[in-house]
């Protein structure tokens, strides 16, 4: 099946004071038409700004796309113009926000904001537009609709912000909605609600989505595929079914063994992944874990390791890590009994008690002046 | 009164005999016991001369007492009082009604300078790292200001003690001067610990002291608090909204739904037999990482948006967004009774 998106060494890179930051680092990925492929990552790890180069929103200056292609539907999203890349978004790419007050105009009524799009992208008369609005509006399950559509939204609640966000977003039939945390801001039963709309419209519509969250827990259930980013790249690729039951990184064991479950009866004490996430500034050299990884070997901090396909896993599974590579000391190690080494845990722990690298770079430069003058 | 078909005869008769407790009176070993506590906020209008047009509710009469050395775990959606129920506790807001008891000693009658004495006993950890640490003060003082307060050290010994604070939440001890600005989340939300353990206390209120923090990072707070815990015996409340890390850390747990406490049960009882429809459609709600347990869950969705505080609903609260509610429901508060052995709840209609 030809693919929908296809997303080819994506650098994406901001210029700040500090020093260049290389959020995206090189992020390769495909997805077919009508699937739902969840991004997974800790705070600052890119996933945001991964979804931002995908629809061309990355603020320039500091920011700027350094590398790579992003094929949709066959065209470069990176070769088109600025009047191309608007009938995209909107059209073909819609996307929901973590916060929707960031993407709603406070002064614009609910029906407007939808209206607009309709008018603008589908060349809907206004009659026309605000009846498909009320169905949308309907469609998000939003209590009588109709009355609500003159209202603005600070009137209504962040959960019905966010359905009239996904009302916006299919308001012109995209075949992929990007959800940036859809519903991190949201009650865990507000949530429970809009993630079961996302589901419903997803497999009626036929429509593809990628969604981005921390919560391993809310991909699980949503979605087909998973990957899972760390400092920039993207270090685990799967299927969510074989992510869960044969994760082969030890940054997802990390993540995995350091979330207590709802339904653990046990009150085993979590295995944190100690250390600090890294500077994006200034990178490890090789494996981006590898500060941080109880399992690392002298190669981990020489030479970084490449995404690819792995012993004792299903074909497409692919991780980005030495030891569970062919021939890799981690092949046959089950991740729920080898914590690692426990030397190098505490040389690790050692590290949280210390400076976070970014102080430490900026003393390092000052004492370069220092030594300078 | 109604008992779960889980009991024990044994445990049955147990509890026959025992007799229904109150849930703020409980066994001997508490530390706090708290009862009909109320903490309204008046709404005013007007500008030059503010009038009371209404009160928001955000306490609006609960009952519980936490045992010694026990972590009880408060739950519930945004706004709901998590906080003002902290907050009243430590009489850092003067409560509009009821009663706090430490040590059995009424706190909302205590003046000024007993009250300050009694504080260093009970001590809080907020939720944002960023925004509870003075920027402007070095990490020693920030550590260092309450044993100032409470005359506990000065001079050399203090900054001795504040080293060896930092030491007990993992912090290198040489930043005694070093700012807030300087260190990672997880580093300022240890150094509000090591602020809050500074006075020994024996009470920490800690208000979702790990929500600003990422995935990684919490875990490794979860176990500090434990540790120290165990360490100096301390007792937690300990408020959140992430339902798993609660069922972790605490030995009980109290659900809470716009300022009423609507369950109260050890930890495992609530968990697996929630008898209050709120419980049961909030433990249902939460997403397990586990696509395999994910594709065979059930999940209650509620329909709607949580009442506003200011004008709660009548009867039960929860009656508008409740799939069980009957008439009785929205006319008649349901009490908050003992079903079972130490598993309280406020429905007319309690169980599966
Ligand atoms: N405008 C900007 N200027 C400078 N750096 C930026 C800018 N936007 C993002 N970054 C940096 O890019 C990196 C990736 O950020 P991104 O927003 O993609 O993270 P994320 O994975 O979405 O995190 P979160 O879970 O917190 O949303 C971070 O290190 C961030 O500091
Ligand atoms: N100082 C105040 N003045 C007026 N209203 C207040 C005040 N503090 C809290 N409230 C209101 O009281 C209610 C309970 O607030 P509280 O902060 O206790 O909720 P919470 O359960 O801690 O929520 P969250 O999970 O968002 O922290 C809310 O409606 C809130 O707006
Ligand atoms: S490459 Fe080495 S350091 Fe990186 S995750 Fe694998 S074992 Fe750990
Ligand atoms: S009292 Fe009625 S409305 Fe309230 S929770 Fe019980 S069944 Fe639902
Ligand atoms: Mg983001
Ligand atoms: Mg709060």
């Amino acid at each position: 099946m030809p693919e929908l998106l296809e997303v080819k060494d994506l650098k994406t890179q901001f210029f700040t004071r500090d020093g260049v930051v290389r959020a995206v680092d090189g992020v390769s990925f495909e997805l077919a038409a009508g699937e739902t492929l969840g991004i997974v990552g800790e705070s600052g790890c890119g996933k945001s700004v991964t979804a931002l180069s995908l629809m061309r929103l990355i603020p320039q200056p500091p920011g700027k796309i350094t590398q790579g292609s992003i094929m949709f539907d066959g065209q470069d999203v990176l070769k088109m113009d600025d009047d191309e890349v608007r009938g995209i978004r909107g059209n073909n790419i819609a996307m929901i926000f973590q916060d929707p007050m960031t993407s709603l105009n406070p002064v614009l009524t609910i029906s407007r904001q939808i209206t607009e799009a309709l008018e603008l992208h589908l060349k809907m008369d206004r009659a026309e537009a605000r009846k498909r609005t009320v169905e949308l509006l309907e469609l998000v399950n939003i209590p009588s609709a109709k009355k609500r559509l003159d209202d603005y939204p600070h009137q209504f609640s962040g959960g019905m912000r966010q359905r009239v966000m996904i009302a916006m977003a299919l308001s012109c039939n995209p075949k992929l909605i990007l959800a940036d945390e859809p519903t991190t801001a949201l009650d865990v039963t507000i949530q429970a609600q809009i993630l079961d709309l996302l589901k419903n419209l997803a497999r009626e519509f036929r429509t593809a989505f990628i969604l981005i969250t921390h919560d391993l827990g809310v991909v699980a259930g949503m979605t087909q595929r998973i990957h899972v980013m760390y400092g920039g790249k993207i270090v685990e690729k799967a299927d969510t079914n074989e992510l869960f039951a044969n994760p082969k990184m030890p940054y997802t064991w990390g993540l995995l063994r350091s979330i207590p479950r709802l339904d653990e009866n046990r009150k085993a004490k979590l295995l944190p992944i100690e250390g600090l996430p890294p500077d994006l500034i200034a990178p490890p050299p090789g494996c981006r874990f590898e500060p941080r990884c109880q399992y690392r070997r002298d190669i981990c901090r020489e030479k970084e390791p490449e995404l690819i396909g792995i012993p004792n896993a299903k074909a497409d599974h692919e991780a980005r890590c030495w030891g569970t590579q062919a021939g890799g000391w981690l092949v046959d190690s089950d991740w729920h009994r080898d914590v690692g080494d426990l030397a190098a845990l505490d040389a690790i722990k050692a590290e949280v008690a210390d400076l976070p690298p970014d102080v430490k770079r900026v003393e390092a430069a000052d004492d370069d002046k220092k030594k300078g003058n | 009164m109604s008992l779960t078909p889980t009991q024990t005869q044994d445990q049955k008769e147990a509890f026959i005999q025992r007799g229904r407790s109150t849930a703020s009176a409980g066994s001997g070993r508490n530390l706090l016991e708290v009862s009909a506590l109320k903490m309204h906020f008046p709404l005013t209008q007007g500008i030059i001369f503010q009038r009371q047009v209404g009160a928001v509710r955000a306490v609006d009469g609960i009952d519980f007492f936490v045992e010694k050395g026990e972590t009880l775990g408060l739950v519930g959606e945004s706004g709901c009082g998590k906080s003002t129920t902290g907050r009243a506790i430590l009489q850092l807001y003067k409560p509009t009604g009821g009663s706090v008891k430490f040590e059995g000693t009424e706190l909302t009658t205590l003046g000024g300078e007993q009250m300050r004495k009694m504080r260093r006993k009970m001590q809080m950890i907020f939720q944002d790292p960023y925004a509870s640490l003075n920027p402007r003060m070095t990490v020693g003082n920030i550590i260092g200001e309450p044993l100032e307060v409470h005359h506990l050290a000065a001079g050399k010994a203090k900054t001795e003690r504040v080293q060896e604070l930092l030491r007990i939440v993992g912090l290198n001890p040489y930043f005694t001067n070093r700012y807030p600005h300087e260190f990672s989340g997880g580093q300022r939300q240890r150094i509000g610990v090591a602020r809050a353990l500074a006075v020994e206390p024996d009470f920490i209120v800690a208000d979702e002291p790990i929500s600003a923090l990422d995935v990684s990072i919490q875990a490794q707070v979860i176990n500090l608090l434990e540790e120290l815990q165990e360490k100096f015996n301390l007792t937690y409340l300990f408020i959140a909204h992430d339902l798993s890390v609660v069922r972790h850390i605490s030995d009980r747990v109290a659900v809470m739904y716009l300022g009423k406490i609507v369950e109260l049960a050890d930890r495992i009882d609530l968990y697996e037999r929630p008898l209050h429809p709120y419980t049961q459609a909030l433990l249902s709600a939460v997403p397990i990482p586990d696509p395999a347990v994910e594709q065979k869950r059930k999940r209650i969705i509620l329909t709607g948006d949580v009442p506003s505080p200011v004008n709660p609903p009548t009867g039960c609260r929860f009656h508008t967004r409740c799939w069980k509610a009957q008439q009785i429901c929205s006319e008649v508060d349901p009490e908050f009774i003992e079903h079972a052995p130490r598993h309280w709840a406020a429905c007319h209609f309690p169980g599966a």
